[in-house]
């Protein structure tokens, strides 16, 4: 148990340098901040919307691509700059490492994304759904987290433009596939089949149970399915890392 | 157990080519090791499977009596290393480079800040340590990777090429830090291309080429190894005939090294006294002669040679 604690505490050693160091670079201000906030206006604008049926797409659009900007630039940065090599030289594991990357990813995600949460504040939701909607945005942000981590895991790169490249070809369709625009009741079939294979899909169906009180699928299933995506993120992502951690280093 | 590093039948192999062939080794506590080979022999694979950031395919290492592979986080956790390339994080100043080496061996805070400021003060760095390394010279940024590698004040250093690239002035001052870590009983494990730093400094020699280990011993031991590769340097006042001088028996070879000429022999006491008499003969004068053991340099070429490539 001394052990685990001990890596835990070494992996917000390595959060605290990833926040130091990659939360003012060029691509994680552009497709964590700049990005999401266009595409939302974009959306938003000249629509005559209520603000209370725009707040799950936005809060759902911003944890995503903030929780998801920080993570898959690490590892190609870390490995261009050979200061990975100096990380595996450390007494830390490698699933420290990337729990520490996964951590960095969140706290940005998270501290972004509490902005359009406390929108929510102003809305007639209780207390209670507020709470539990926190609950769901923390446990959402991890997931997206551990998903940043593991789209840097393949390939091996040291270009992180190669990495931010491929993970906006996951993402991108991800946010169009999963109710952020339009409510999964509102999909077609075969949309509605393609749409559960998405963790997104589950926290934006959430936010519009807690906020609209109308949800696709049940308040414990979107829970569920958001923590069992988290679960296989962090599993897949440092698996896939340590295959191929020599890589990057020789 | 006196060994502080056992590398038992290492073997690694990169993209199916052999980079360590079934290699074996002792660094003994408290010595320092260098570590030899022509680029590509496999010396830095070599450290990194030692320091734990590559598993061999074959053997194993025990670093400070713990399995680098079974127990790496143990063996890590006695450990600093100087790699190859300058991996200090750029983006960082000196001391959050520091505190950041510290958070990862575990170190208490009030433990690393004490230890961090010892040694930047004791590297010259103190001054600037809120500076970013970004702005630092190669040899400041070499200091800073040594603070780092000492920052858990570790058993056993292992240092990869540390004086490469820089200036006089710092590399002897990375030699003196070598040196005095080792003064405190510290393990030290050097790889270096040079071959007057490894005679001053190791206690041991290790000579690697093909991912093999052509020669392991102390450095006068492998100079006396290879007495055919002692010579006698004589100045005559006049130019003589090479061809002449080649012939004579005990002569394995005659070359000049500028003005004066080189006698490669075993056996140096004969060759002098024909010189003596081969002067006499052809009215020459000796301006000087001397006797020269050969170089580690000289063993390293001999010895990579040897073992199939050029050195």
């Amino acid at each position: 148990m001394g052990y685990l604690a001990e890596q835990f505490k070494r992996s917000f050693a390595v959060a605290k340098k990833n926040v130091r160091i990659y939360y003012s670079k060029g691509p994680v201000i552009v497709f964590g901040l700049i990005f999401p906030l266009f595409l939302f206006l974009a959306y938003t604008i000249g629509r005559n919307m209520p603000l209370e049926e725009l707040l799950p797409g936005l809060i759902g659009m911003t944890t995503f691509f903030t929780a998801t900007s920080v993570g898959p630039s690490i590892m190609p940065w870390e490995t261009r700059s050979k200061t990975l090599e100096k990380l595996v030289c450390c007494p830390v594991t490698p699933w420290a490492i990337l729990l520490g990357d996964m951590f960095s990813s969140f706290l940005f995600g998270l501290a972004i994304s509490l902005i359009p949460l406390l929108f929510t504040l102003t809305l007639n939701i209780g207390l209670l759904n507020f709470i539990i909607l926190l609950f769901g945005l923390v446990l959402a942000t991890l997931c997206f987290s551990a998903l940043s981590v593991l789209l840097s895991a393949y390939p091996p790169t040291d270009n992180p433009s190669t990495v931010m490249m491929i993970s906006s070809l996951v993402k991108f369709p991800l946010v169009f596939v999963s109710g952020v625009f339009i409510s999964i009741g509102q999909m077609p079939f075969l949309g509605r089949i393609i749409a559960s294979f998405s963790p997104l899909t589950y926290f934006t169906d959430l936010t519009r149970h807690l906020i609209l009180t109308v949800g696709y699928y049940p308040l414990i299933l979107d829970f569920s399915m958001v923590a069992i995506f988290t679960l296989i993120f962090l599993v897949a992502a440092v698996k896939l890392h340590e295959k191929t951690l020599t890589k990057r280093i020789s | 157990m006196n060994d502080a590093i056992n590398a038992i039948n290492l073997t690694k192999y990169y993209n199916g080519l052999l980079a360590v062939d079934h290699i074996n080794f002792g660094v003994k506590k408290g010595e320092i090791f260098g570590f030899l080979g022509p680029n590509g022999a496999g010396k830095t694979t070599t450290i990194r499977i030692l320091t734990g950031v590559l598993k061999p395919e074959e053997g194993s290492a025990l670093v400070a009596g713990h399995d680098v592979s079974e127990n790496s986080i143990e063996a890590k956790q006695c450990i600093g290393v100087v790699p190859e390339v300058s991996n200090a994080y750029i983006d960082l100043s000196a001391w959050e480079n520091l505190m950041l080496m510290g958070e990862l061996y575990g170190i208490a805070k009030k433990e690393r800040e004490e230890n961090a400021t010892e040694l930047l003060k004791d590297f010259g760095l103190y001054e600037v340590r809120k500076k970013l390394v970004k702005g630092f010279s190669k040899g400041m940024k070499q200091k800073i990777l040594l603070c780092m590698a000492l920052i858990n004040d570790p058993e056993i250093l292992f240092l990869d090429e540390p004086t490469s690239g820089l200036d006089v002035e710092s590399a002897r001052l990375v030699r003196e830090k070598v040196q005095q870590y080792n003064r405190d009983g510290k393990t030290v494990f050097l790889s270096t291309h040079n071959m007057e730093e490894a005679n001053q400094l190791c206690h041991q020699i290790a000579i690697i080429n093909h991912g093999r280990i052509a020669a392991i011993d102390a450095p006068e031991k492998l100079r006396a190894q290879s007495l055919e590769l002692q010579y006698i340097e004589v100045l005559f006042d006049k130019s003589v005939d090479l061809a002449d001088l080649s012939r004579k028996t005990h002569v394995v070879k005659a070359s000049l090294a500028g003005n004066k000429v080189r006698l490669y022999t075993a056996n140096p006491s004969a060759v002098v006294e024909f010189l003596v008499d081969f002067a006499r003969h052809y009215n020459l004068r000796i301006l000087s002669l001397n006797t020269m053991m050969p170089s580690l340099e000289d063993v390293f070429i001999k010895l990579t040679k040897e073992h199939g490539g050029e050195a």
